[in-house]
Order: structure tokens, then sequence, then C-alpha cells
């Protein structure tokens, strides 16, 4: 593995460039087919609304796959990624629109770990809500 | 109703091998937008150190989960699947998912808590490649969801 950040610059408190990452219903049907998790209540409104949610929601998943993408985008090399971990806390809501949601994920080293390895904590927000709780990673440095 | 702590430390038969495709992985990180080169580009792969093109760090869940399906489906557990909700996921990798990979999934039961109504399932899947590599470990919380008073 070959990340393109060293250790030795980075501290507790460094920022990573953040990215915001917009889903929409095509979004979604086409990570369904991806990953097949075809759950109805990610592209069928009606069966969402049945068992009480306010609309489509987005996998979980697929909100988990982006926020990591500010880690690996950092990083260089996704191999970097050692451990990641997330909790669902609230669902990320897509209207039928051609607007759909935003994503907006930002980062920071959270402690700095033995063998060149750091911790980052990500933050991920939709519509002023944070979707991800306890949402970390530990990542492989140069 | 709380489901049977008796299920906790439960392992269940390994998964038969799920082959990794170059394309499959083209899909899923196009899906999910993420052009990063390392995914489709075996030469940028093997500039970085990897045999192959790698898969993105959640891709592996669309094959713990379907290795998983064996604990929700397990009709002596008694999951009521359709009250279902993913509550928490981790994954801890000795090296990345990379095509031509033939993964094996081992599924146990780490956990059942039965909290305000709702039943707390902790599923541990550890993937292995053909060599018997350990290549990823993932940890999914299920939590089933108290059925509503009439």
């Amino acid at each position: 593995m070959t990340a393109q950040i060293r250790f030795a610059d980075v501290e507790v408190g460094t920022e990573l460039p953040a990215r915001s990452f917009p889903v929409t219903r095509a979004t979604l049907v086409q990570y369904a087919g991806a990953s097949g998790d075809f759950n109805p209540i990610h592209w069928n409104e009606k069966f969402a609304k049945e068992v009480g949610l306010p609309d489509v929601i987005a996998h979980g998943m697929f909100t988990m796959a982006e926020a990591i993408r500010v880690v690996t985008d950092w990083a260089g090399d996704p191999g970097a990624v050692v451990e990641y971990g997330v909790r669902f806390t609230k669902p990320v809501v897509v209207p039928n629109d051609d607007e759909g949601a935003l994503i907006e994920v930002s980062a920071k080293v959270a402690a700095l770990l033995e063998d060149n390895r750091v911790r980052v904590d990500l933050t991920a927000v939709s519509a002023g809500q944070k979707v991800l709780g306890m949402s970390r990673a530990v990542v492989q440095l140069a | 109703m709380a489901l049977d702590q008796s299920f906790v430390g439960r392992t269940y038969p390994p998964t038969d091998p799920y082959e990794v495709g170059r394309e499959k992985i083209r899909e899923f990180a196009e899906s999910v937008g993420d052009a990063n080169p390392a995914y489709t580009d075996p030469d940028v792969a093997k500039a970085l150190g990897h045999l192959d093109v790698i898969a993105p760090p959640t891709f592996v869940f669309a094959i713990t989960f379907k290795a998983a399906g064996q604990v929700i489906a397990d009709p002596q557990l008694g999951l009521d699947y359709s009250r279902v909700v993913h509550g928490d996921q981790k994954f801890a990798y000795s090296r990345p998912v990379r095509a031509g990979d033939r993964l094996s999934v081992t599924s146990t039961i780490e956990a059942i808590k039965s909290l305000a109504g709702n039943d707390i399932l902790d599923i541990r899947g550890e993937v292995h490649d053909e060599t018997g590599e350990h290549v990823v470990t993932a940890w999914t919380k299920l939590v089933s969801r108290a059925a509503e008073e009439a």
C-alpha cells in the first residue's frame, strides 16, 4: 500500500478536503443494481410511506460508501483504509425531483496511532441532519 | 418476542466462494460515482502495490450481507425481517478485496440484545480468500423494531 499522505505531515485536527455528494432516485436505482440490495424502501415511494418513512431513503451502505471517499481520495490509495465503521442515525431522504438530496461529508484526524496509522472521524450531513454517527476510519499512512 | 439468547456464539457454515470480477467492481464504483482509477485500471492498482484492481471499502458488504442471510432466514431464530433496520456497520481489513478473489464468508451471531422491545442482532462475517488468508471482517448490527401496539 502506498498512501500519498505521510504520517509525519498530519496532526490531530488536520482536516481532510470536504466533499458533497448528490443523490437522486436514479442514483439509488443504479446502486440497488450494483449492490444487489433491492429493498423497495430505496425506490418505491408508496412502499416507503406505508412502512412509516417520509419518502424514499438512500441505502445506508450508499451513504457509507460516499463518506469514505473523503478518506480514500485524501490517502490516494483506497487500500490504505484498514478499519471503517459507522452508525446509521438518520436516513437520507431522497425526493423524486431532479435535485434529489445532498450528502455533505467532512473529516479530520482525531488520533495518531502506532505504525503510522491515524484515526479519522467523519461527519455526514443531509438536509441539516447528521446521517452517520460514530463514523470512524483507521488509515495507514506512509 | 425476544430472540433466543442461546443463538449467541452460533457459527454458520462457510459460504460457497464468491468470485470478485473486475467488471463488478467497476459497476459498483460507478454506482457510487467514484472515479478512483485503482478500481478500474490494473496498472494504477499495481503501481499502488496491489495485484489487480481493488474494490471500494464497502463493496464487500454485498457479499457478507448475503451470507448473513443464512442467519436472518434461520427459521429457528425467528427474526421478523420486515421490521429490521441496519443499525451499525464496521469493517476491519487485512487487505483490500481485489479482482480475482474467491471469497468465502463465515457468519457468527456475536450478540443478541433486547432493548425497549427492539431485538438487536450483531452478526460477524469473517471473509477469507481461496488460500485461507483473512481479507476482512464485517460487523453488521441489525435492529428489529418492536411491533406497534394495536
